[in-house]
């Protein structure tokens, strides 16, 4: 299975590759594309300019600019310029993504034709969008597509929202420093220990704390230990679940990770989510001043910017370290999340002491057409075409769009070394650590998508705050958010979010 | 003029009220006795079970609005005091008095979310330029993520950008007040903290009972600034209670509930209100 994988996407990318430095007229009309030129495909640039849309409007709702805002709005233009079609491109903060969506969907009006979210919406959505196409689904474009983003963006084996982005939450560390033969000697000297990629959580922390608070790499600037997504609401749920799995997710316990599948019940207040939610709360003491109100940008900004050793969450930070004009290019590194040396075994409800580790599949960007839009032919084609070949490949190399891969020929480290002046070395790591994510392992975690998702996740963001400010301990504060999730199931119906939770789980142990 | 035709002229206002206030309370109040959220969308009937909820099992809500109380009646008296002196200043004629009063209105005039991504960005911890300064001491204040200093820093922005509106109407109130009181103190020899605590504070007494309803009833729904700056954090240190039931209603679709929410802080407010005018009037008219 996994040579086949390899013989694909060396054939994919061979063709990719066999493509660069091929400008051609749509690259001189549309720059975005300089890199690549037009790549051939059902959805291209040449195929676009063969479709007649004049004189039809397509209505978008997406993010604000930046992260997929502007890469929306930027294929927009091309594809009103390409077909002639009137697009109206309307950009919402991330927060107010879901309601602007569903409240039209649930009045049952269609003011949007696409709407742009976050893949865990599906559940909730899922009623209201027009499933994608059997002809998009058996597209070459798709074929490239990672079983597992397939899987994110389907329900039950449909597929309902169309893949645009690839999201997965994986380690960012300074290579500078863990490489430098130099700190690793005073990291031993100083605490008796290698230092390296971290394996654990817990030599993270060991290493974060070591260089938190001076100036390791010489600028001028006090250095910290890490950045991560702690501000409430702020996305900051999933990177507790980051920390989380490799302590709760056991390869030999099926049945659910968030949920006891047979009884519904929450297993977000065991021991494994205790334990992360511990650490989690030590890491308050060596990330940046005020760290603890950090949200995604915040994140991104500080690590991106040099700020700190370590980092983990969606790829956009270690994107940004690596662009142009970053103090930090090919300065950073890519790694699998850190494990643990135990993992809990809630079957025998004890701790298990061998190494473990677990990928988050976490949820990401993604789009889908409204089942009330009279153009649903246009709004597939416009995201078919935001989705092709080459102007995928020209938005993974701009961090601030917020278009990661997912595609299995983005997963070729000659991509980053040729077109975006990456280290050889630096790109395969990357490749490598997505890869490996992405079809390697068989003991992921897929995000909840259960119907009332929001609820759950609110409840997770409002008890680990108040853990990280000290409110609760972190034994007391899931508790909280258990109690808060049993309550949740009971308004909703256990049936009726363990019908829609074990679609996640058979993801999960099926491998 | 005949009977019926009286109200045939009152019956398009009649339309825009029930259309534009009665509606939406109704349909609030409705919605409040039904369970509607993002997996149920409906009007179904569950009687008075959102209330039953908000009144045994919530205590994130009573936590929020303890805190939402204390915002808002210590941003009100800051701006009050400092509204009133901003007001005293620029009264008499003074150099640059037009340059100040523009001056001091133009908080006010800016966008309040805008303006809090800017204070965000002015308090950021480790970016923000308040602790560049800081640093020079070698200390570095936790403005955003401390549980004292947030609430702190919640309430320099409320009073930043609102004291401005009670300058406002207390300098309207000044500048409206009769000659003749101060003529009479001036004879008889009161000085000006004398003439301010017997003839301008009594004077001003009804315009400021009304400046601060007024301003008591924009602060209690303060969520702009909470939202932007904090996010209620951290944990729910600055979560009040329009932030809350702004989480409720369009964070997790809970609508049914939400609506319970509103009605409920509602009547708390329209109480509250009345207690805290009539406890002003108590304290601040002369004669009462």
């Amino acid at each position: 299975m996994k040579n086949s994988i390899r013989v694909g996407v060396l054939v994919g990318s061979t063709a990719l590759l066999g493509s660069l430095a091929h400008a051609d007229q749509w690259s001189d009309q549309f720059p975005h594309i300089k890199n690549t030129g037009d790549i051939a495909g059902e959805c291209s640039y040449d195929s676009m300019s063969k479709k007649d849309y004049s004189g039809q409007k397509l209505t978008i709702n997406t993010h604000a600019v930046p992260v997929m805002g502007e890469p929306t709005a930027l294929h927009a233009e091309q594809f009103s310029a390409l077909t002639g079609a009137e697009v109206n491109v309307i950009h919402t903060p991330a927060g107010d993504l879901y309601s602007k969506a569903m409240v039209p969907f649930q009045a049952g009006q269609a003011p949007y034709d696409i709407v742009f979210g976050f893949s865990n919406f599906i559940r909730d959505w899922k009623q209201y969008l027009q499933p994608v196409p059997a002809k998009y689904v058996n597209m070459a474009q798709m074929q490239d597509i990672t079983q597992s983003h397939i899987d994110v963006n389907s329900w039950d084996g449909e597929m309902i929202q169309f893949p645009i982005d690839g999201d997965r939450h994986y380690l960012k560390y300074r290579r500078d420093v863990i490489d430098n033969p130099e700190y690793q000697a005073k990291y031993k000297a100083e605490t008796g220990n290698e230092l390296r990629i971290p394996q654990t959580w817990k030599e993270y922390a060991e290493m974060a704390a070591f260089f938190n608070g001076w100036d390791w790499d010489n600028d001028g600037e006090l250095e910290y230990g890490s950045a991560e997504v702690m501000k409430k609401d702020d996305l900051m749920f999933a990177a507790f679940f980051s920390r989380s799995v490799a302590y709760s997710k056991n390869p030999r316990v099926k049945g659910g990770f968030f949920f006891d599948l047979e009884t519904m019940e929450p297993l977000i207040n065991g021991p494994g989510f205790v334990e992360a939610l511990t650490d989690w709360v030590e890491a308050t003491k060596y990330v940046p001043p005020g760290g603890i109100n950090f949200g995604l940008g915040d994140e991104i900004n500080s690590f991106g910017g040099g700020q700190t050793l370590f980092s983990f969450s969606w790829d956009d930070a270690f994107v940004k370290a690596m662009e142009d004009d970053s103090p930090i290019k090919n300065k950073v590194g890519a790694a699998p999340l850190p494990g643990a040396t135990r993992v809990w075994n809630r079957d025998s409800g004890a701790w298990e002491q061998e190494f473990n580790q677990a990928p988050y599949i976490v949820w990401g960007w993604t789009a889908a057409v409204a089942k009330k839009s009279k153009n649903h032919d246009m709004a597939f084609d416009y995201l078919c075409f935001f989705a092709n070949d080459a102007n995928h490949q020209a938005d993974i190399g701009i961090g601030r769009f917020g278009v990661n891969p997912f595609k299995k020929s983005d997963f070729v480290p000659e991509i980053y070394v040729e077109r975006q002046g990456w280290d050889p070395e630096i790109a395969k790591q990357y490749a490598d650590t997505l890869m490996e994510m992405e079809e390697g392992s068989t003991n992921r975690v897929f995000p909840l998508r259960v119907p009332g998702v929001f609820q759950f996740n609110s409840a997770v963001a409002t008890g680990t705050s108040k853990a990280l400010a000290g409110q609760l301990s972190p034994q007391e504060a899931l508790d909280e958010v258990a109690a808060e999730w049993t309550k949740i199931v009971k308004r909703i119906g256990a049936d009726t979010v363990r019908e829609a939770y074990a679609i996640g789980v058979a993801l999960e142990d099926a491998e | 003029m005949n009977f019926k035709h009286k109200y045939m002229f009152l019956l398009p206002g009649l339309l825009v009220l029930l259309g534009i206030l009665i509606f939406p309370i109704g349909f609030t109040v409705r919605l409040s006795l039904s369970s509607w959220d993002s997996f149920y969308p409906g009007l179904d009937f569950i009687g008075i079970e959102n209330y039953i909820r908000l009144f045994t099992d919530d205590l994130r809500f009573w936590e929020a609005f303890g805190r939402l109380s204390m915002l808002s009646l210590t941003t009100v008296f800051l701006q009050y005091v400092i509204g009133f002196s901003l007001a005293l200043m620029v009264w008499k004629d003074i150099v640059f008095q037009r340059f100040f009063r523009v001056l001091f209105l133009i908080p006010m005039m800016t966008t309040p979310v805008i303006m809090t991504v800017i204070w965000r960005t002015v308090f950021h911890e480790s970016l923000g330029p308040v602790n560049d300064f800081f640093n020079l001491f070698g200390m570095n204040p936790l403005w955003l993520s401390s549980e004292i200093l947030a609430k702190f820093t919640v309430i320099l922005v409320e009073v930043w950008q609102w004291t401005p509106f009670m300058f406002l109407l207390l300098l309207a109130g000044l500048l409206s007040l009769p000659k003749e009181p101060y003529l009479a103190a001036s004879i008889d020899g009161a000085g000006p903290i004398r003439t301010f605590v017997y003839v301008t504070f009594p004077l001003m007494a009804p315009i400021s009972i009304g400046a601060i309803i007024i301003r008591l009833i924009e602060a209690s729904k303060i969520m702009d600034t909470v939202y932007v700056l904090t996010s209620g954090g951290p944990g729910t240190s600055t979560e009040t209670s329009s932030f809350y039931i702004f989480i409720k209603g369009l964070r997790e679709f809970q609508f049914g509930y939400s609506a319970a929410l509103s009605l409920t802080y509602l009547i708390i407010m329209i109480i509250s209100f009345t207690i805290i005018a009539k406890i002003l009037v108590k304290l601040m008219v002369r004669g009462n």
